[in-house]
């Protein structure tokens, strides 16, 4: 496992593209291939499943070491994540040394952490010191990160993909489309990523293609270009999904390459009226078949969340795939057609579907509509209009542009509706994690009730730049007025506004509202707190949407 | 929480005061007389009357603070009389010239420790245990994820680092006062014989090093290195505000580093911007500051400075004893340099 951490250790430490590229070449190229697998799933976050509890290793440390709970968690505060503080805390310990134990990362990842999970009790308790003593400088952070699930490199899929390619010879498409739908590491698994062209290696039915992603809208670069070389589609709020039907087999892939056949069974009998050889590109929703738009975020994540839905909440949140792009037809691949092509094909097939199916009419399947634009000035009044289908914004689609791999700037824009806006008071801080240990960086901020009182509204984690953290950390610190464990509460002075996609109605939240990726927009030093918003302002853009640029512009 | 009014140490807007004395330790505004633990500019402020601190200590003090101070110079464990207390001046081990100052009045003796650390460093005096009745102490690493390990070691590393690439400029940022002599100091004790580059403001605080005789390997400012020389494989010692400067123009593809009791923790690592963290401090680990706690004898304890609540705490419901934070009034008092120092 020396090599493996020593390969982290260089990624976390190595500046550019470039040195972090040859580290994972050297490193994927040099080890025993079952170690290659191990490493190659591991960094693309493949496996990470969690084979004991942060809080049985807190455990564990905390009875060895009878620390206090409350020092550890302050620990934790400090540090932001439980296997590192248990590493750090390991001196505490007073283990008896042991002789060295290397291992190579394939036996840790199949044999002896599965081992350890199986274990209970003190005979669990007394492995895992026996193991934090013998293991070497380093390896028992990572160590804790494996048995815990929680490892995660700050290394982007598609630097992987490259070091592999460089070490296979193969192209990053053809590896990251042999990546989609799931590995399994092993020897084997390893030889087929990397097997020849030629030599013919059969992909299984279930596997998708690598999602293309759209890039925020760079308008200047559009209004360069002529609009008639667009299509412009609604940007729908719902997931991105695949939808594949070949050999009598369905295959429903959410963008995270999650198998989500199991929660929506009612598109099963859609799906059923596809022609064999079939990937739609879409968007899940949820859309009852009468209505005009979809139902909203809020319904599709009840239906995310549950395996095997009841018949309650099918009726309820009916599920509906709409589709935008038709990547396999025929079992033939037709990304590398242009986008015209490929939308006169989807809409020949859906054409083509057997009455018999219940798909269009009982509104189960969708085709995303094409909207017409005959001048870039038309463009925002086009995108205003988003909020009242339904719609988070527009998606802007080169027509003559294959259908890429990831995200190929200048091919796919994403215009997306201007957040709403309110402006709100900081309460609560919370220190981050990870790169954020330490830092007072999750904020909870308050609107106004009615009776002089903030009530809390949203929590946010994002928008202040590096500095503006480190001011604002500093305030926090000097304007706490009380504790509550790792949460500060801070003098309510400082006002932010806030942005964010939409509200819902909420009966778990205070406010009685529940607010949808809320992020800071800018911090107002010219406001007081007693300018900040209020719960009925919130409550009129729930009742209004088309009320937010009005308000935000107060 | 607050010292009690009548107490031999009392606790003044201008910071920690000793009527007896009539004198104030490490005051954050000016006063009349100043005790001064040591020269960080969150412990030796400007624009007091008349300061006291170590003969060691002067010359950086006077370079920071005015050469026209009107400064009182003792030797360590030398016992001075002032109004009606006894005051004496004790190694601390932070810094050059640092010392922890025990304060003596009637039959109470207090200790304010100062920034202080218990392990060995080859550029100032080692730490000295000192008893008293009431301990202040501070906390800045004051949890149990702090454990140091030898500074020798992490010399070893850091030559290690600076060793493996020949073809770029090493930057090291340290800070300017203590943490940058004693590495050159250590690298000297490793054997390091070829001349360090130094940024200005580490340049500026050699002469007191040098002027008491700490071993270092030979440095030169930076400035002072012709323009058409390359910097391949050269060692620079710069404060950390010096990291993403105009001042880094000059440096090819250098590897960077950061050397501060805060990189033990990845997170900071990362937040941070530099390519290697090493951890070493100047300040007492977890473990260093039970022991002085313990060796102090004090009966009660007061802690300033970085978790001085959790420290408090640990050592009230766990070793017994009457501890108390000092905490928020010196929190903010934390200079950038202060923190950088650590």
């Amino acid at each position: 496992m020396q090599a493996f951490a020593d390969l982290i250790q260089q990624l976390e430490r190595a500046a550019g593209t470039r040195g972090r590229v040859a580290a994972l070449a050297d490193h994927l190229g040099a080890v025993e291939p079952a170690d290659a697998a191990w490493a190659l799933a591991l960094l693309l976050g493949k496996r990470r499943r969690r084979l004991i509890t942060g809080r049985r290793l807190r455990q564990i440390c905390l009875e060895r070491s009878g620390l206090p709970e409350w020092l550890f968690d302050s620990c934790h505060a400090q540090v932001g994540d439980s296997a590192e503080t248990i590493a750090l805390l390991l001196p505490q310990l007073a283990l008896p040394p042991a002789t060295p134990l290397e291992l190579p990362l394939a036996e840790w990842m199949d044999s002896r952490l599965p081992a350890l999970a199986a274990l209970e009790g003190e005979a669990q308790a007394q492995a895992v010191l026996t193991i934090w003593a013998a293991l070497p400088d380093g390896q028992c952070f990572l160590f804790n990160k494996l048995l815990t699930g929680g490892f995660r490199v700050g290394v982007a899929a598609g630097l992987v993909i490259r070091a592999l390619a460089q070490v296979s010879g193969l192209e990053e498409a053809e590896l990251a489309h042999r990546l989609m739908g799931g590995f399994e590491p092993s020897p084997e698994a390893m030889e087929a990523l990397l097997a020849p062209l030629a030599a013919g290696v059969a992909a299984p039915i279930s596997r998708p293609y690598p999602f293309c992603l759209a890039s925020p809208l760079e308008t200047e670069r559009l209004e360069a270009t002529d609009p008639a070389g667009w299509q412009v589609e609604w940007k729908w709020d719902g997931i991105r999904a695949q939808l594949i039907r070949r050999n009598g087999q369905t295959f429903l892939w959410s963008r995270g390459e999650e198998l989500i056949n199991a929660s929506f069974p009612d598109l099963d009998g859609m799906a059923e009226g596809l022609p064999q050889g079939t990937v739609l590109d879409g968007e899940l929703t949820v859309w009852p078949a009468e209505a005009s738009q979809p139902a909203g975020f809020g319904p599709l994540q009840r239906r995310l969340g549950r395996q095997k839905p009841g018949a309650a909440l099918l009726r309820e949140c009916p599920a509906a795939f709409v589709a935008y792009d038709l990547l396999e037809r025929g079992g033939q691949d037709l990304r590398p057609a242009p986008l015209f092509q490929r939308r006169a094909a989807l809409e020949d097939l859906l054409r083509g579907l057997p009455e018999a199916v219940p798909t269009p009419a009982a509104g189960l399947l969708r085709l995303s509509p094409v909207l017409p634009l005959g001048s870039w000035e038309e463009l925002e009044t086009l995108r205003q209009q988003a909020r009242f289908v339904g719609a988070e914004g527009l998606m802007l689609k080169a027509l003559d542009s294959s259908y890429g791999v990831g995200r190929r700037r200048g091919l796919w824009w994403k215009h997306k509706l201007e957040p709403m806006e309110l402006d709100a008071v900081l309460l609560y801080a919370q220190a981050g994690s990870g790169r954020r240990a330490n830092l007072y960086t999750d904020y909870t901020f308050g609107l106004w009730d009615g009776e002089g009182r903030l009530v809390t509204f949203a929590k946010a984690y994002s928008g202040l730049d590096d500095s503006e953290i480190t001011e604002l950390d500093r305030w926090i610190r000097r304007h706490t007025t009380e504790r509550f464990g790792p949460v500060r509460a801070v003098e309510p002075l400082q006002v932010f506004t806030l942005g964010f996609e939409g509200l819902q109605r909420s009966s778990r939240h205070r406010s009685g509202l529940a607010v949808r990726f809320p992020r800071i927009l800018r911090w107002r030093r010219d406001r007081t707190p007693e300018s900040a918003d209020s719960l009925s302002s919130a409550q009129a853009l729930l009742e209004d949407p088309a009320a937010a640029p009005r308000l935000a512009s107060q | 929480m607050v010292l009690p009014g009548d107490g031999l140490i009392q606790l003044t807007p201008e910071g920690l005061y000793c009527p007896a004395a009539d004198a104030w330790i490490d005051p954050w505004r000016p006063v009349s007389r100043a005790l001064i633990t040591h020269g960080h500019a969150d412990h030796a402020r400007p624009g007091c009357g008349e300061y006291w601190a170590v003969a060691t200590g002067e010359g950086v003090l006077r370079q920071r603070l005015g050469a026209s101070i009107a400064l009182t110079a003792v030797g360590y464990g030398e016992e001075r009389s002032l109004g009606g207390a006894r005051v004496s001046f004790h190694s601390a081990g932070h810094v050059l010239g640092s010392a922890q100052i025990r304060i003596t009045a009637g039959d109470e003796t207090w200790l304010i420790s100062g920034d202080y650390k218990r392990d060995a460093d080859p550029s100032c005096a080692p730490f000295e245990a000192v008893a008293a009745d009431v301990l202040i102490t501070e906390a800045t690493f004051g949890l149990p994820i702090y454990r140091w390990r030898p500074g020798r070691q992490v010399a070893a590393e850091i030559l290690a680092w600076w060793r493996q690439a020949p073809q770029r400029p090493s930057l090291l940022f340290a800070y300017a006062f203590g943490k940058a002599q004693r590495l050159l100091a250590e690298l000297a004790a490793l054997g390091v014989e070829e001349e360090v580059l130094l940024h200005g403001a580490v340049q500026a605080l050699m002469a007191p090093y040098t002027s008491v005789g700490v071993v270092l390997p030979p440095t030169r400012p930076l400035s002072e290195l012709p323009r058409s020389e390359s910097l391949a494989g050269r060692l620079v010692i710069a404060p950390p505000s010096a990291h993403r400067s105009p001042w880094m123009k000059r440096f090819v593809t250098p590897q960077t580093a950061f050397v501060s009791g805060w990189m033990a923790v990845r997170g900071a690592r990362r937040r941070r911007g530099f390519e290697r963290g090493f951890a070493l401090s100047d300040h007492a680990d977890w473990d260093g500051l039970l022991r002085t706690v313990v060796d102090s004898g004090a009966r009660q304890v007061y802690v300033t400075h970085g978790n001085s609540d959790g420290l408090a705490r640990f050592l009230r419901e766990e070793q017994g004893l009457a501890a108390e934070p000092l905490g928020r009034a010196f929190e903010g008092q934390r200079s950038d340099e202060g923190e950088a120092a650590s």
